[in-house]
């Protein structure tokens, strides 16, 4: 109890326990610090160094997951969004439906759920139509249902397109109805006016949490962990759990696997915020 | 005798429950200038916007230029191309600059090249009297030069009819008098136009008739003269004697 006291007033005297100048952020340094800690693990113990080699193919298809599958995302995201803000009930019942269906399960799920249910089916699907009308570059497309890495390109950009598609729905919503119909009445038509109007306006309301959305998905392609297959394609988190159930080096693996995911996130939210700089006009 | 250039025949309207325009018949000939009064939620902007098609109306006709706007296989696209509108918010594409803003349909509905489409902007810009504002941004004006800049982009499409919904009502006082300046000079031009303003020295100066709308019908359909001296009826009466003044 007194100590409670006590250290409520010290609070209050000094304003914090430990005089830290509050200006610098100390969760960097302390990043800063471990990071050159491990660096220096891995530049005299051959164990991280091995660690590391075994990892590098990861990181390499964790970068390329997360690229592709947001570049897919977006263009999900975006049809979805305009669907979400049709007035053909047609288009937007569809539209709610991937949206909020998606929304509804977990992510890994969706992921299985692509990989081992839907893209099986569709694939199948093409070569029997392929077969049918007696074309086989179509069954050569159908690759996507059947590739590893597409297949959870596929599923990462059919799941996060739902997230986008609320994202681009929310920002084109925040252009006042007057921006459209402003175009509409100059004789531009509706795409017209999205694209030369109100897209280009949203995209200031819209580009910050398309770029926590990135960064967010860069994390959850670990989750393809679970729908890999071919061990030489697979990206960083498999690679991680191979390794350490080969070697049972469960500490190198996972401080690796772990500072390698920080570093590509902290890497992206840099490019993030430049990007992000560089859009927003000064109003 | 020529056909009129907007025709309006038993216009009917719902938003939902609400009753907006309720048949609704009338039609300005070219070069005439309309001026419609009303209190509010009569159904003027609904008219307004039932002209140019951001409405459509549930039943009854609009024929612009002899073109069907309320017939669904209308291009509605090529009819705004001839009916400007400006709104009393102004709506100016704040991401383009004055000059941007005047020239971006230019190119794409009316498809001129840049240089031609600037060199029609900056002389609107000029006769609306902001030919300084070219590279501005919207939010860098007063209201008053925004309401112009608004004006000269409706203009660059070359309009055969100019729609105004309350265009001086978002304005400060002492900003009004330049917009409407510019919508008489238009006038005196013999542009054909329809003007929803409660601004009655406008509607003596310009205007040919004067329509005084209730409760989504027509209520009065006379001359300035007339209106302001000697109204048919009553209604019309008690919304003048709250107006004027
Ligand atoms: N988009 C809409 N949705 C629902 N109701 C609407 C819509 N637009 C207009 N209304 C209703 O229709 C009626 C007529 O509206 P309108 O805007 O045409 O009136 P107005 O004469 O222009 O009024 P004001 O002077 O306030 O601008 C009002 O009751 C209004 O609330
Ligand atoms: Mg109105």
């Amino acid at each position: 109890m007194t100590s409670q006291v006590e250290r409520q007033s010290t609070a209050i005297k000094g304003g914090r326990l430990l005089p830290l100048p509050r200006n610098i952020p100390w969760w960097i340094v302390i990043l800063a610090i471990c990071g050159l800690l491990i660096l220096y693990f891995i530049t005299t113990s051959t164990s991280y160094q091995e660690t590391f080699t075994f990892l590098a193919s990861g990181v390499i298809r964790t970068l390329q997951l997360t690229v592709v599958g947001y570049l897919f995302a977006l263009v999900f995201g975006l049809i979805g969004g305009l669907g979400r803000i049709s007035k053909n009930t047609v288009i937007n019942t569809v539209a709610t439906l991937y949206v909020e269906v998606i929304r509804g399960v977990p992510l890994l799920v969706v992921l299985i759920y692509i990989a081992f249910v839907l893209a099986p089916a569709a694939s199948s699907l093409v070569s029997q139509i392929a077969t049918a009308l007696n074309a086989p570059f179509l069954d050569n497309m159908a690759f996507v249902f059947r590739d590893d890495f597409m297949r959870g390109v596929l599923g990462l950009s059919i799941g996060y397109g739902a997230y986008l598609s609320e994202v681009y729905r929310a920002g084109i919503e925040s252009i006042s109805r007057g921006q459209m119909e402003a175009a509409r009445s100059l004789g531009m038509s509706y795409g017209q006016s999205l694209r030369y109007v109100v897209l280009p306006q949203a995209v200031r309301v819209i580009l910050p949490p398309l770029g926590n959305d990135f960064i967010a998905m860069l994390k959850d392609s670990s989750l393809v962990s679970a729908i890999g297959a071919v061990p030489l394609e697979a990206e960083l988190t498999l690679r991680g759990r191979m390794y350490s159930a080969t070697t049972y080096k469960a500490f190198e693996t996972w401080n690796s696997v772990a500072l390698l995911y920080l570093m590509m996130s902290l890497g992206l939210s840099v490019i993030v915020r430049y990007v992000e700089r560089r859009w927003s006009v000064p109003k | 005798m020529p056909k009129p250039i907007i025709q309006i025949e038993d216009v009917h309207k719902h938003f939902g429950k609400v009753y907006a325009l309720r048949g609704v018949s009338i039609s300005v000939d070219r070069g005439e200038v309309l001026v419609v009064i009303g209190p509010s939620g009569s159904g003027k902007s609904t008219l307004l916007r039932c002209i140019n098609g951001l409405e459509h109306v549930d039943s009854g006709n609009v024929v612009v230029d002899e073109i069907p706007v309320t017939r669904s296989t209308t291009n509605i696209n090529a009819v705004r191309a001839e009916v400007g509108i400006v709104f009393q918010q102004f709506n100016l594409f704040p991401h383009l600059t004055v000059l941007q803003n005047i020239t971006l349909a230019q190119r794409i509905v009316r498809k001129r090249n840049q240089a031609e489409s600037e060199r029609i902007g900056r002389d609107l810009l000029g006769k609306v009297g902001i030919p300084d504002k070219a590279n501005s941004f919207p939010t860098q004006l007063s209201g008053g030069q925004q309401q112009r800049v608004a004006i000269a982009r409706a203009l660059a499409m070359n309009p055969r009819i100019m729609l105004f919904d309350e265009p001086t009502s978002a304005l400060d006082p002492e900003m009004i008098k330049e917009v409407l300046d510019a919508m008489l000079l238009l006038a005196k031009e013999g542009m054909t136009m329809v003007v929803v303003s409660h601004e009655m020295g406008f509607a003596r100066a310009a205007a040919n008739r004067i329509v005084f709308m209730d409760e989504g019908t027509i209520i009065e359909d006379t001359s300035p003269e007339v209106l302001f001296t000697n109204p048919r009826e009553e209604r019309t009466k008690l919304f003048l004697s709250k107006i004027l003044h």
